[in-house]
């Protein structure tokens, strides 16, 4: 038997063998969002040869009945290829390939919100005005058999929120290695990761995706979102998306939405963000129903948020359901912020719905 | 540690023409895998270049200790060009002295079945390192492996060797077999292909069989593959006592499974003893699924079996 540090090494030289030395052939991770729409899913399959193109790849399914997504007498859900990324982990020609699920039928199955989603940024008014998205995906950290958060002590926990937020050392900054692995892992994937920062509640982290026109807010979200989840299991670290992961006066965690249009990022930009800001007022209730499952626990009033029930938006204010930027405001033209979606909220969802509320829907 | 690791990964081609041969064989169970290595003079292409050896057959079951030589043939792969196949190995990851699933608390189990399947995350996904190696192992030897994936019981896992050609799909299949037992050896964990390995609400493990013949694959294959199906029903009780030992403890009808007394066929039916895909239903032409056999099976004796009943065979 060797020892455990000589055998790991052996592992990783299999994990790491450069296969294009010797054969054309490549990995195609397809990944999925299983039956309770927050549940990633993947499998593997091997292609001829390197693919760039997504419409080059087959598609494929997957037994829809082993993720509460169809019955075990008419189990097929089809995955069409949608996007692809290069794989971090296995690296070479191999990628990672975003997918959204069909019936054999060809009709998007409930739990696929990207095919609405991808009706809204086609819709000619919306595309006439490019929508950009900035996601900050907040996350905890926790320890794997107590899903406790990482850093916290079993049974207790640690000092008062102050010294974490962007903090460095042992006793203020839990998890590093996973953020930093992460931040080069996608960017490697081709994913427009902007930025990293350690949150308020320790434990918890944040990564930024964006700019990212359209549609492709939503697939880079998801896909950053897998690769973190693997590379935290790697770590034998869980990670979870809940809002409010410890009651009491710890933050809850967010994924803010910043967002402009062409409309917004040109002159006068400033009366048009204005008007959509007034929009997204009247449609309070049915944006909060779509942002994300336990907000209620999260959107308080207090912990850098508004509370749940009531709109409210101002300049620089994190207290603010909507906050525009001191920036914005001087230039009359720039982007807002969103700090209603939970951290568990599916950007598709968000994206789309923003786009639709401020572009397409009459008050 | 890093020392013998650079001795393990010394490279030989480097200072000498000589490489060296693994021969592999299966054992006395018909489960259990064995292999020795010796030198040779210079790499080898054609397997019918290669030595023949022998190995003491009464150390593995096979021989008496007087008379204990058994005889190594190498394969040589003449192999049908009419039937093809492709098997989904299912497999169970054990935690080495407990033999309690990898990822399991000891003395306890995990949450129950539903996030594991495909799953991803420390709390649902153990032993992907194991399966990723194993991946770019069976590629890097050449092996014709199409995929993996997590399955349903936690610390279960899956990867399919096909389409392969007659009796290549046997071939690949055990080499597989034999590249997983070395890689987990590596890992310290130890690999299971017992078909019920957790009694009680787990999902068991199995060798699904994918079969075509040119015909089935041409226009009109639909009629050929229900034809092929009706004949497998007519010998269930035959097939079902090739297809592995202790099967009864998975074929429940539960768990994705059909009764092992019962054959039932149907179109994407996980709960049937042959599955049609609905694409090949689409089609009219492809491929079915002989979802019977275990993980512990025999692809020489499955695959062949499927083909002489649905080739050869006359009710």
């Amino acid at each position: 038997m060797s020892s455990s540090s000589s055998s790991s090494c052996l592992l990783n030289d299999l994990i790491n063998l450069k296969l294009s030395e010797t054969s054309d052939k490549i990995i195609a991770e397809y990944i999925w969002i299983g039956g309770s729409g927050m549940d990633m899913r993947s499998k593997a399959r091997s292609l001829p040869g390197k693919v760039n193109d997504p419409t080059q790849l087959p598609k494929w399914n997957y037994d829809g009945s082993s993720t509460n997504q169809a019955p075990g007498d008419d189990s097929e859900v089809i995955l069409y290829p949608q996007v692809i990324f290069k794989d971090p982990f296995r690296r070479g020609n191999n990628i990672l390939v975003m997918c959204d699920a069909y019936t054999p039928a060809g009709q998007p199955i409930p739990t696929n919100k990207r095919f609405n989603a991808a009706k809204i940024f086609t819709h000619p008014d919306v595309a006439a005005e490019e929508p950009w998205y900035g996601i900050e995906q907040e996350y905890t950290l926790l320890q794997k058999d107590t899903n406790w958060p990482l850093g916290w002590p079993i049974g207790g926990y640690p000092a008062p929120q102050g010294p974490y937020y962007c903090g460095v050392g042992a006793d203020k900054s839990f998890g590093r290695d996973i953020v930093d692995a992460h931040y080069k892992a996608c960017l490697y994937a081709g994913i427009n990761i902007s930025g990293v920062n350690g949150e308020v509640m320790p434990g918890q982290w944040e990564f930024q995706v964006g700019p990212c026109v359209g549609i492709s807010s939503g697939d880079q979200v998801w896909v950053a979102r897998y690769i973190l989840e693997r590379i935290a299991e790697i770590a034998g670290v869980v990670v979870s998306f809940d809002p409010k992961p410890v009651q009491g006066d710890w933050n809850g965690a967010g994924a803010h939405c910043n967002y402009s249009t062409k409309s917004m990022r040109n002159d006068g930009g400033l009366d048009v963000m204005k008007k959509a800001i007034e929009k997204l007022s009247l449609r309070h209730k049915e944006h909060i129903a779509a942002y994300g499952e336990g907000n209620e626990r999260r959107l308080t009033g207090r912990h850098e948020t508004a509370d749940i029930n009531k709109f409210s938006w101002g300049v620089a204010n994190r207290g603010a359901s909507v906050r525009i930027g001191r920036e914005t405001e001087k230039a009359g033209k720039g982007y807002f912020e969103d700090r209603r979606p939970a951290s568990n909220m599916d950007p598709y969802v968000v994206t789309s719905m923003i786009a639709e509320t401020t572009i397409l829907w009459k008050p | 540690m890093s020392l013998l690791t650079d001795l393990i990964n010394l490279n030989l081609s480097d200072c000498t023409e000589k490489v060296i041969a693994e021969y592999i064989w299966i054992g006395g169970s018909g489960m259990d895998m064995r292999s020795k290595a010796r030198t040779l003079n210079a790499p080898v292409d054609d397997p019918k270049k290669l030595p023949q050896w022998n190995y003491d057959g009464s150390s593995t079951g096979q021989a008496p200790g007087e008379d204990s030589e058994v005889i190594l043939y190498f394969i040589n792969s003449q192999s049908c060009q009419i039937d093809r196949f492709g098997i989904e190995q299912e497999y169970t990851l054990l935690q080495k002295d407990v033999k309690w699933p990898l990822g399991w608390p000891v003395g306890g189990y995990p949450g129950p079945q539903g996030p594991y399947y495909c799953g991803v995350g420390a709390d649902k996904a153990f032993g992907r390192d194991i399966v990723d190696a194993h991946y770019k192992a069976c590629l890097y030897a050449g092996v014709n492996i199409s995929g993996i994936n997590g399955e349903v019981m936690p610390g279960q896992w899956e990867f399919q060797v096909g389409p392969a050609v007659g009796i290549s799909a046997g071939d690949e299949l055990w080499i597989a077999r034999y590249i997983l037992e070395r890689i987990t050896e590596i890992a310290g964990v130890v690999l299971s292909f017992d078909p019920k390995p957790i009694p009680g609400d787990w999902n068991g493990a199995g060798a699904h069989t994918n079969y075509s013949t040119k015909s089935m694959r041409e226009d009109g294959g639909y009629e050929l593959i229900k034809k092929a199906i009706e004949k497998l029903g007519l010998r269930h009780k035959e097939h079902i006592a090739a297809y592995g030992e202790g099967n009864e403890r998975r074929l429940t009808g539960r768990h994705e499974t059909a009764n092992i007394d019962t054959f039932l066929w149907g179109v994407a039916n996980r709960g049937a003893s042959i599955r049609v895909g609905r694409e090949t239903e689409k089609n009219g032409k492809g491929y079915f699924e002989d979802r019977r056999p275990a993980s512990n099976m025999d692809p020489y004796v499955v695959t062949s079996m499927v083909a002489e009943t649905t080739i050869l065979w006359k009710p």
